[in-house]
């Protein structure tokens, strides 16, 4: 097992030195100028200030030099300052990942929770009314824009009828994880996040779930008396949700993006409002790591992903 | 990536089926398509989508009589009413009339769904059965491409894009495209792998056809319905990543309406034109569902051993 640990980390090394390098092609093939995005509106610059600065920078070195260095600062966790609010990339993006974890992570549990029973239904009531519904609500639900399902909440629930918050984490003046005012400014995100998920994971369940029950396995259990409940909690959910691990690195992402455009409803400061608003500030240190970040948490739930499947199915062979 | 089509449930095979002769792929699927209630409604719409979006210039003209750009601030804000066809949805900020860029944003979005789905086939299909093709190095290189692209969360991706540019839509289209062929390729890739070693492949390079007659003339026939099917959510998957995009205001630039960007402003004023948060996000949920119904019938049609198969991708 450790060995299999250590062999899938190795083999995440040459993605994120792809994710770098798409990086940094993308941010410094462009046709703006770090140097005047760096200056900005200010214009008492000489030119020969403006040499200087592209000198100190390095930004007169062949493209190869500059992406070398840029990798061994970034692989010392070294971004740079922000253009614009002059502080360590590094230090802001920190103060983000939190925030965004606590979404994704109750999204997650949310997702799981509600999920794995829809799609444990829709098998084992295959072709009744049950199946039907949970089969509209997935295809309706996977094909929802989810900032505007977002939208509608804030302006329904928040806006009109004041149930809940419209935005932020915490209600002014009150700072605190574990408490119900924050689980309060959670529902809203989460709920409209875990949707995708929520979406995908009975087509898949159900699929599997179908699968299993028409093992030998289960037929002996059965025809050993067993009670149809015991039947499907131990010997068909147990080998059915296997599968359903793989499908978590996926929902990572579609967490991570969905939480770009969903932390800007909801106005929540996590990592995606963060590289947004850098990209709109043309803050592209920050938003540099903050791609790099988002696929850091990706590369890193892959990883994870494989090491539980591995885990829960000793039938996978080590690769 | 293990989307191979390779586990198959229990087959159901419609009574009504066995009562007809088979009479080729193509036919077949036609048949069992006319039967798919849903998936014909589903088509209906979508037919209807695309008339108006391409009639839009015609009904705006002669309608509604109110141009995409018109503006009119002593009526913005107007709830949506009977009076005047160009106010059944309202008015925005601007005395603009909601329906009319409504009609527009349709023609983009969709726009942007086909051209940035055909690029994303292009490049998937092409990359995916050549690498599952010829093996070697050159799998090696598209496999971690996918795995790398695949690493980075799309919209994450698309703001260092919208950082640096602002895309006119067909380029923007293409961009999408272009990040959006990781799921074509790797199924691509996978069914070639398996085709590669079936004897009429090996007939055909025993007769001495070149690489690209046995790729263009064997593989890809085989693979095209799998591709058809990809192509109908893949539409969807776009216009979806569009109106994200748009609505964060990295996609279609204003005055050019989407339903993205109208969302945006509809955002600013929550508080004043409520009704203009509805109705574009419900054309882009009912264009999407259309969408993925069209795919799942065609799935249906053209092969019904890939029940499920296909849904595992996003």
């Amino acid at each position: 097992m450790g060995r299999f640990i250590v062999r899938r980390l190795i083999q995440a090394i040459p993605t994120l030195f792809g994710v770098l390098v798409l990086t940094f092609l993308l941010t410094r093939l462009s046709p703006a100028d770090p140097v005047s995005l760096m200056l900005g509106g200010q214009y008492d610059v000489t030119p020969e200030d403006r040499e200087q600065l592209r000198q100190t920078l390095g930004l007169n070195d062949p493209l190869p030099v500059q992406f070398a260095i840029w990798m061994w600062k970034v692989l010392q966790l070294d971004f740079g300052n922000s253009f614009y609010y002059h502080r360590p990339v590094i230090q802001m993006i920190a103060e983000r990942i939190p925030n965004s974890l606590q979404i994704s992570i109750a999204a997650l549990i949310v997702t799981v929770a509600v999920g794995v029973p829809l799609g444990v239904i829709a098998a084992l009531k295959r072709g009744t009314a049950a199946d039907h519904a949970i089969r509209i609500f997935s295809v309706s639900g996977h094909a929802i824009p989810t900032f505007w399902f977002g939208l509608i909440f804030v302006l329904v629930l928040g806006v009109q009828l004041r149930w809940f918050p419209i935005g932020s984490m915490n209600v002014v003046g009150v700072d605190c994880v574990f408490c119900w005012d924050r689980i309060w400014h959670l529902i809203g995100p989460v709920a409209i996040i875990s949707i995708g998920g929520i979406a995908n994971l009975p087509r898949i369940l159900r699929t599997e779930v179908l699968e299993v029950i028409s093992q030998d396995y289960v037929r002996t259990a059965r025809s050993k008396g067993l009670r149809e409940g015991a039947v499907v909690a131990r010997h068909v959910l147990r080998n059915a949700l296997i599968p359903v691990v793989t499908i978590f690195g996926g929902l990572l992402t579609i967490f991570l993006s969905g939480a770009l455009v969903i932390e800007q409803v909801f106005n929540w400061p996590g990592l995606g409002r963060l590289t947004f608003e850098a990209a709109i500030n043309k803050d592209y240190p920050l938003v540099q790591a903050g791609v790099v970040f988002s696929a850091v948490l990706l590369i890193f739930s892959y990883v994870l992903r494989d090491i539980t499947y591995a885990f829960v199915d000793p039938r996978i062979k080590v690769r | 990536m293990a989307t191979q089509a390779t586990t198959v449930g229990p087959v159901i095979v419609a009574p009504a089926e066995d009562r007809r002769p088979a009479a080729g792929l193509w036919s077949d699927a036609l048949w069992r398509l006319r039967h798919d209630p849903t998936t014909i409604a589903a088509l209906g719409i979508l037919l209807l989508m695309v008339v108006l979006a391409l009639g839009a210039d015609v009904l705006a003209d002669n309608f509604f009589q109110w141009s995409f750009s018109k503006q009119d601030i002593l009526s913005s804000y107007e709830r949506p009413n009977l009076s005047d066809p160009a106010m059944w949805l309202g008015s925005d900020q601007l005395g603009r009339s909601q329906i009319v860029r409504l009609l527009y944003g349709g023609r983009v979005s969709l726009f942007i769904g086909v051209f940035g789905a055909a690029t994303s086939l292009l490049i998937g299909i092409t990359l995916g059965v050549t690498a599952g093709y010829f093996r070697g190095w050159w799998d090696d290189l598209v496999v971690w491409l996918v795995t790398t692209l695949n690493s980075i969360p799309t919209l994450f991706l698309l703001l260092i894009v919208g950082l640096l540019f602002r895309l006119a839509p067909l380029p923007l289209a293409i961009f999408l495209g272009a990040l959006g062929w990781l799921g074509i390729c790797n199924l691509a890739r996978g069914q070639t792998i398996s085709l590669r070693e079936r004897e009429y492949v090996l007939a055909a390079r025993t007769v001495g056809a070149r690489p690209a007659r046995v790729m263009f003339r064997h593989i890809f026939p085989n693979i095209l319905p799998l591709m058809i099917i990809l192509a109908m959510t893949d539409i969807g998957g776009l216009i979806l990543t569009e109106s994200a995009l748009s609505y964060l205001g990295f996609g279609i630039q204003p005055p050019v309406p989407s339903w993205g960007n109208m969302l945006t402003g509809a955002t600013q004023f929550l508080t004043k034109g409520p009704w203009l948060v509805y109705a574009p996000g419900a054309l882009i949920w009912l264009t999407v569902l259309c969408l993925y119904l069209v795919g799942d019938g065609l799935r249906d049609a053209l092969d019904p051993r890939l029940r499920g198969a296909v849904g595992a991708k996003r």
